[in-house]
Formats: C-alpha cells, structure tokens, sequence
C-alpha cells in the first residue's frame, strides 16, 4: 500500500494530493498541467514537497513534520521517463546495469523478456525511439523497485511505436509484480494497462471526472462469432458478452474495458430490452458522495468487479445497497476494439 | 636550432610550473564550477566575482595580493610553511600558486559552460537508480562535462605557460626556480643586446603554445566521439 498525501506550491497550480494506492498499475489520469508529473517528482524524490507525507509499505520516505526525507537515491523508486532519459556515454549494457541491485530480477530474464539481448553493445543515440523507451524500461526494472513510476512512457512515439512497446507494459505486472503509477492523458492506454484510475485536475484528485472515467476491466474468451450480424461472443463467468466486430476465437483471454457509464443495473432479467449483454452479480458497495451520482461496485459471478454509475435516485427507488443480487447489462455497441486487449 | 642549458631549464621549468598549476587549478575549479551549476545559495554572486576578480584585477595587484597572503608571513603562507612544509614565495611552486589563481577564472568559465549543458534530468535519473551524489558526480556529470574539462585543462596549461604578471610579482625572476619562459624573455629584454636571444624564445613560446591548442583540439575531437558517440 501506497500512501499520498502531499502539497507543493506552484506558479500555476497548488498540487494537493491525497491517494492511497494498492497494487497493480494506477493511473494517473489528466490533462497537462494538472500536477500529474510534479506528483511522480515528488513521490520520486526529485522535487521536495512544502508538507505531507509519504510512505510505502508503511515504510515512511517523507514526512514534514517528522522532518523525514529519503534521498531520491535511497528511496529504491524506479523511473521511466517520456524521453527515456538513457546516458549517452554509455552503451546499453551500461545503461541496464547503471542501477543494478541483487534482487528477484535476472539480467537476461529482463533484457529477453524487453527484446533488448541483442542491442547491449550499442550506443543510445543509434536506437529507435521504441528501443530505447524499452531499455529504459529495463533499467528501472534493475534496479529492483519497490514502485515504478512511469511518466508518459509512450508519448513521444509515434503510433507503429507504441504497439512495440504497449504488450510489454502490459504484462509488467503479470511478470514482476511491481506496483506502477503510469502518467497518461490517453483514455486508451489508461483504461487498457490501468487497474484503478486517479484523476487530476488543477493539483487536485478530481472525484468528479473520476466518476465519468471510471471504467472495470472484465475477462473473457471469444467463442462464436455471428457472421450475419457481424458480432463476437465472449465467455464470461457471469454470462456471454457481445461485442460488436470480428475477434479471432482463441482460448486466449481478452481484456475489455467497459466504462462506468455505459453500464444499466436491473433487479430481475428485463425482457423486451435492446442491450444483448446480461451479466450476474451482486452489489460489493454503493459509493456515494454529496452529488447527484452514485458508484454501484457489481462484484460478478467469477469475481471480476464491475462499477457502475446511476443517480443517486435511481440507487434509493431500487433500494441498491450491499449484498443484494441484480443485473448489470451492456450495449454492446459501447465496446470496440479501442477497448479491447489480449491480457 | 639548439638550445643553450639555460634555455633548456627556462623552458623544463615552464612546463614544470604549468603542470603543476594545472594540477592545482582544476580540482579547485571543478568543484567550484559544480558549485556553481549545481547550487543556489546566498552569496553566489559575490562567490562568482571573486573568482573572476584575477580576470580583471591587474596582475600585479594579484600578485602582491599572493605574496601578502602566501609569503613567508602571510596567513596561508604561515600555515602550508608550518604544516606541510611548504613555501610558496620565492619559490616555483609559488610561480605554479600564481599562474594557477591567475587562470582560474577561465578554467571555471569553460568547465562551467559544459556542466551547465548537462541535461540535469540525466542526473536525477541517475539518482532514481540508487546513485549517490558523488556518484552521480562522477559517473555522469563528469564524464558528459569531460569535453569542457579537457578545454579547461588546456586553458589552465597554456595560461600558465604565459602567465607573467602576478607571477613576477609574488616570486621574482630567479634562474632555475622562479624564471620561466615569459620570465627569462623579459629579463632579456632589460639586457642590453638581449634582443637576439628574446626573439628565439619569443618563437620557442609560440611553438610550445600552438602545439598545446593543437594537442587540445585534437583531444576535443576524440572525446567527443567516445564520449558522446558522435562521429
């Protein structure tokens, strides 16, 4: 667990950030110049907050008041930066091996799992931009991290890039379990790599885009597809998911990403209804804080959560509160390959 | 064209005193030119002017300046001739203290400049991967500030060589411990029918002077293609 809380004055901005953070990736999600950066500074030690406090695994790196502050060097917070950042006097090699410390990651289990074996003995100025964004990568990893920030990762690359580069960010935490902050502004990579999502606005979290952003990742396998109508099927625990397009059937699980908003709750199976998408479960938790819209957290037969976001009037003439069985159903429409991903 | 024993000692004491001023100057402005890059703090102006003050100081001044603080009764004099027995004054090694104080303001200036060009984000990287600040110092922002180290080196080196002024000032023109090249060609030019010799050491100055740019250039070059991997 991640604790955040700090403020920082800035010319523009006065960043003031509160977040507690599991594991698994996070993102921080919003537009430039709403602090996402400054706060990755200053988890990462770069820059020093006016007052706060910051700690992870109840290991405390910075307190004000107990006039606590790890050096960026001993924090063991790992950094990939948008523009990699590699040291140009040194090859690969050196770069990967900069910040090399004893710990569960092996040289060539990295350096194969990144594709960059056969780069070692190069210079930084003769890579690609995706090459060298993944040996960034590779030089953060280690270092055995207890976090990983990264800020942007694939901003500065051009489309072809960033499909070179995405699988492995997606199955970083698949493979070295790290818990990562990942800057983004792009609702694609946010709502693909992102096991929660922060919102920034102005320095502050931002409950309010949070709502509409909010988005659950559900699991499934393709298993028919219906020529006629052009429609997937996916296999999931709580029922079959329809997607509109062609996915290859395979036994390999897909990700999509479904997005609070376009989720219905209904308390028996409705007839008569357009949404071709009906999944079972039961309410984990009714989120609701002084506005008109409430978080209905669906936790599914099979497990995966699903949230919801309805009125907060709509939740009192249901009568949702914990515990209570229903339905959740998508318009299938909703989800398109954007959404969609190889997990 | 020989060279006479006593052009032979000008010209070894030339190159002695050089090295050795360099080999003063540029741990000093190393860390001062970091300093300066590297820090805010109150003060740093005036830091900064008294460094450059040789620049514009005339070279007398700083040489009386030298021998009031460093000769024999001087406080530091007093205190290296005390602890570590060493005298400056009158001495060679205080021709290598005065071209060594004289060329510092140009040797932070270069250092200066390429360590202010050092992407400062690198650093920070470097640190978010467990380097230390001495690390970071010696593993990233000396070697990618190498090529103005090297200027830097040279500047001090060939500034030595020539250095006359303050030198003259804080330990005379002795033959065989204080007198230099510039030295002996002024001693020469007081010398009646001394203009013969003083040409030939005049050219003698000027060979020793272009090689060591050229020696400089050519090492730029070099460094530039290992360091950086430009070609």
């Amino acid at each position: 667990m991640i604790e955040v809380s700090l403020k920082k004055k800035r010319k523009n901005f006065d960043l003031n950030v509160e977040i507690k953070l599991q594991n698994g990736v996070t993102a921080l999600f919003g537009s430039s110049g709403s602090g996402k950066s400054t706060l990755l500074n200053l988890v990462a030690g770069l820059e020093t907050p006016d007052a706060g406090r910051l700690s992870i695994g109840g290991i405390v790196l910075y307190d004000k008041d107990a006039a606590i502050d790890i050096p960026v060097h001993r924090r063991r917070i790992g950094y990939v930066f948008q523009d990699s950042l590699l040291f140009p006097h040194l090859s690969v090699r050196g770069n990967l091996l900069y910040g090399f410390r004893q710990g569960a990651m092996e040289f060539n289990t990295v350096t194969e799992f990144l594709g960059v074996a056969n780069l070692l003995d190069r210079r930084p100025a003769t890579l690609s931009g995706g090459e060298r964004q993944r040996v960034a990568i590779g030089r953060a990893l280690l270092s055995a991290p207890q976090l990983l920030l990264m800020d942007e990762p694939l901003a500065s690359l051009d489309m072809d890039r960033k499909r070179e580069i995405f699988p492995y960010i997606e199955q970083l935490q698949g493979r070295f379990n790290i818990p990562v902050i990942y800057v983004s502004h792009s609702v694609e990579e946010v709502s693909r790599l992102a096991t929660h999502v922060v919102v920034l606005s102005n320095g502050h979290v931002s409950n309010e885009s949070n709502r509409f952003d909010r988005t659950s990742v559900l699991t499934g396998k393709a298993f028919s597809f219906d020529e006629t109508y052009g429609l997937t099927t996916l296999k999931h625990p709580a029922g079959n998911i329809s997607l509109a397009g062609h996915l290859p059937i395979s036994n390999i699980p897909l990700r999509i990403v479904v997005r609070a908003t376009d989720v219905t709750l209904a308390l028996t199976p409705p007839q008569n209804i357009s949404a071709r998408t009906m999944l079972k479960g039961i309410i984990s938790k009714c989120e609701v804080d002084g506005s008109p819209t409430a978080i209905i957290h669906v936790k599914l037969a099979g497990g995966e959560d699903l949230a919801a976001a309805l009125t907060r009037k709509a939740m009192d003439e249901l009568e949702l509160k914990e515990g209570k069985p229903l339905w959740c159903l998508l318009k299938s429409v909703s989800i398109d390959e954007r959404w969609i991903a190889s997990a | 064209m020989t060279l006479s024993p006593e052009e032979w000692t000008a010209i070894v004491l030339s190159l002695k005193v050089a090295f050795l001023a360099t080999l003063m100057c540029l741990p000093i402005a190393t860390g001062l030119a970091w300093v300066l890059t590297h820090r805010n703090f109150w003060g740093k102006s005036a830091l900064n002017s008294l460094i450059h003050m040789p620049l514009v100081l005339p070279p007398v001044v700083t040489g009386y300046l030298l021998l009031l603080a460093f000769g024999k009764k001087g406080i530091f004099g007093a205190f290296f001739e005390h602890y570590f027995g060493l005298v400056f004054s009158f001495r060679w090694t205080g021709a290598a203290l005065a071209a060594a104080i004289m060329a510092l303001p140009l040797t932070v200036q270069a250092i200066r400049v390429s360590m202010g060009a050092v992407d400062r984000r690198l650093e920070g990287a470097a640190a978010t991967l467990g380097a230390s600040p001495f690390k970071v110092f010696a593993t990233i922002t000396l070697p990618l500030a190498a090529p103005g180290l090297l200027a830097g080196t040279m500047i001090t080196y060939v500034k030595a060589l020539g250095e006359f002024g303050a030198t003259i000032t804080f330990v005379a023109s002795i033959p065989g411990e204080t007198q230099t090249l510039a030295l002996s060609i002024y001693g020469l030019l007081q010398t009646p029918d001394g203009d013969a010799e003083a040409l030939r050491l005049t050219f003698l100055s000027m060979a020793l002077a272009f090689l060591a740019l050229l020696a400089s250039e050519l090492l730029t070059k070099r460094l530039n293609r290992s360091v950086l991997g430009e070609s």
